[in-house]
């Protein structure tokens, strides 16, 4: 298998390529995926190679584009939607949770809706308003969602394939930040990753650091910062929020007796609420300290000149992980 | 300089009148038995949503929405359905899903409280029922969208309330449709009241309506395809421009919107009470325009209709029904029910709680 230097976005990229070629019935549609290959370029060249009847553009209207890939999903295509950007997932938000996450179970498994909704999420970029979320709790807690976030171009492929082929509903929210910081080699062809199945990025025995997305990068500097007073940082990237491998979790935790988890979503009721909590109901006893959570603030996001003070950041994890060592 | 760029205008159509008299250069070419079926179709659905209503007032089925007076609408456009059409309801077609073969116990499972209800057979094509209103516009939409991608010869046909027409996803449905030009066929239940609020604005300058548009069928023509209007409790016309339209679809000439104008003969669902909002005479105006006598007329002018006919069609839907209610209420589901078909496959997470039933 030979080796291909990728960023995540062309990871999006070769994944959607490699499955439509192998799939007739993948259908990629959204608005500007087509002749202009997304605002990302997310898309680029798919245009030309599967024409404008695989990659669809469509009207301006996100509710639309969910709800008629519903419809495509149940007459038996693949589609993969791309919302143009986290905060106009909203418009959709209808019809994910009143009917993509329900339509296997209202009919008991008579309609399924194997569909992807891929869109770029988070902050730090100096972007507009609603161009920074990170919406992932809303469609945690919607049961019949699966919610994928990787954090490297390996994972994006692998995890976007898997999605493409998985029988239910995916949300898959790619971390815009990072979409070109990094390179990594990427084998060409498809291979898939396992949904359901987190990462130990790398391996410690003082303190869990747990994330996903565009915060693994700032989680990972400040485990080397604190790696330098001796400190030994396990971190985990979550890579597949539901199902979440709580397992993983639970082994590094039962391990390290200290757990952090770093989100860039508000903090009350962010994911790291739920993680926190089943830390508690399963490990209290193994605890050397309370878990803690380091995490956007319950505002809005804020417009970009203080997007920097709003986001996790290295050192707002070290302050955190320096309490827990401390406690 | 000025200048008109756009003329339109919304055709209605009604080929039975009030009293069943038939304008015959609008009749469709039907065989007897066809007649007949129209007829036992709504006979059927009339059956199933008096019985519905009793269940629901004995406490055997939940809150349960009654089609009374709006047969002719169900009955006539599932008629004008091939097989391998798929239908897109929302919650007040009963008829459609019994034409589409689903078994009547299967009604009285989902509106007595069960998922396994909308478990469709395979082979009846129709969706399940859809609550929040227009939501399913787009479902049609990009099922007609995805038929046309895979080359089939089929089309959908989705029914929405006239409420639904407010809604954004049933605009969003339409301009998907008129945009791909799909194989889609949308038919507008307008039975003038979402709950309470009526569909037509009065001459208050203060809302409390549904919308001032004249009709709901010229709301097509903002997304660029045909739509007509006709007399929703004449079920030849119904039918006839149902056809018409799925005839269309097929030729690859894309979507048509028909508004049926009709009344909802009973409240909008169990829990509602009419009389707090609706003027008795308007309601006794519209019992006398209602469906199925109109059509009984008309089969007795073709002498197709006797009363021997009437006890062998009311015996039979009574048997059918009856039927369902026996085996519905003889279904019990178990509390693991729940969590198996939320996924594929059963996740961790669920498999956990699924053990708290043991």
């Amino acid at each position: 298998m030979s080796l291909a230097k990728l960023t995540i976005v062309e990871s999006v990229r070769d994944a959607l390529d490699n499955e439509m070629a192998q799939d007739e019935r993948v259908v990629v549609l959204g608005e500007d995926v087509g002749v202009d290959g997304g605002v990302f370029r997310a898309t680029d060249s798919l245009y030309k190679k599967y024409g404008d009847h695989r990659v669809v553009d469509t009207p301006l209207a996100e509710s639309g584009i969910v709800g008629v890939s519903i419809g495509m999903a149940a007459m038996g295509l693949r589609p993969v939607a791309e919302i143009q950007f986290d905060g106009f997932t909203y418009p959709a938000l209808d019809q994910l949770f009143s009917h993509a996450a329900r339509l296997r179970n209202r009919t008991r498994g008579r309609y399924t809706c194997p569909l992807v909704v891929r869109f770029p999420y988070g902050g730090g970029i100096r972007a507009l308003e609603h161009h920074n979320e990170s919406p992932e709790s809303y469609f945690i807690h919607t049961p019949g969602l699966k919610v994928v976030i990787p954090s490297n171009p390996y994972d994006t492929k692998g995890l976007l394939i898997a999605a493409i082929r998985d029988p239910d509903p995916v949300i898959f929210m790619e971390p815009k930040r990072i979409y070109r910081a990094i390179r990594e080699e990427v084998p060409d062809g498809a291979y898939t990753v396992e949904i359901g199945k987190a990462k130990i990025l790398r391996e410690g025995t003082d303190v869990t650091l747990i994330s996903w997305g565009a915060m693994m990068r700032e989680t990972s500097k400040a485990a080397d910062a604190v790696a330098a007073q001796g400190i030994r940082a396990e971190v985990i990237d979550v890579r597949t929020l539901s199902p979440c491998d709580w397992e993983t979790l639970f082994a590094s935790v039962q391990k390290t007796g200290r757990a952090i988890v770093v989100h860039e979503a508000p903090k009350t009721l962010g994911f790291g609420a739920e993680i926190a909590a089943r830390i508690q109901e399963k490990l209290l006893l193994y605890l050397k300290a309370p878990v803690m959570r380091v995490t956007g603030y319950d505002t809005m996001f804020p417009y970009f000149k203080l997007e920097d003070a709003y986001l996790p950041n290295p050192e707002k994890i070290g302050k955190a992980i320096e309490k827990v060592m401390k406690y | 300089m000025q200048k008109t760029v756009a003329n339109f205008s919304v055709k209605y159509v009604q080929i039975l009148d009030e009293k069943g008299n038939v304008d015959k250069k609008l009749e469709p070419k039907l065989t007897p038995q066809q007649l007949k079926d129209l007829y036992k179709w709504m006979i059927v659905e009339r059956t199933f949503d008096n019985t519905a209503l009793a269940l629901q007032r004995e406490g055997r089925i939940g809150t349960y929405a009654q089609s009374l007076g709006e047969e002719a609408v169900h009955v006539g456009s599932t008629f004008a359905c091939n097989d391998d059409d798929m239908v897109f309801p929302d919650y007040r077609e009963h008829a459609a899903f019994i034409m589409k073969g689903v078994p009547i116990k299967n009604l009285f499972m989902h509106w007595g409280g069960s998922e396994d209800g909308m478990k469709i057979p395979d082979g009846c094509n129709i969706f399940p029922v859809c609550i929040p209103v227009g939501t399913q516009t787009l479902h049609g939409a990009g099922a007609a969208i995805a038929m046309k991608l895979q080359k089939k010869k089929s089309a959908t046909l989705t029914f929405v309330g006239d409420a639904s027409t407010s809604t954004g996803d049933f605009n969003e449905g339409l301009n998907f449709a008129g945009t791909y030009v799909a194989p889609a066929v949308f038919v507008i239940r307008n039975n003038q009241w979402a709950i309470s609020v009526p569909r037509v604005c009065g001459k208050s300058d203060w809302g409390g309506c549904q919308t001032r548009a004249e009709t709901l069928a010229q709301k097509a023509i903002a997304f660029g395809f045909e739509g007509i209007q006709v007399d929703g409790n004449d079920v030849l016309a119904v039918y006839s421009a149902v056809k018409e339209a799925f005839d269309k679809a097929r030729a690859g000439k894309g979507p048509t919107l028909i508004e049926c104008n009709t009344y909802r003969l009973g409240p909008h669902t169990t829990a509602d009470d009419p009389t707090r909002y609706q003027d008795p005479k308007i309601l006794k105006e519209w019992q006398a325009k209602e469906p199925i006598s109109r059509f009984r007329n008309y089969l007795k002018k073709k002498k197709l209709w006797n009363e021997r006919f009437e006890a062998a069609v009311q015996a039979e839907a009574k048997k059918m029904v009856d039927q369902g209610v026996l085996e519905a209420e003889k279904h019990k589901p178990k509390p693991t029910d729940m969590f198996d078909t939320m996924y594929k496959e059963l996740t961790p997470n669920l498999k956990e709680q699924r053990d708290e039933f043991g």
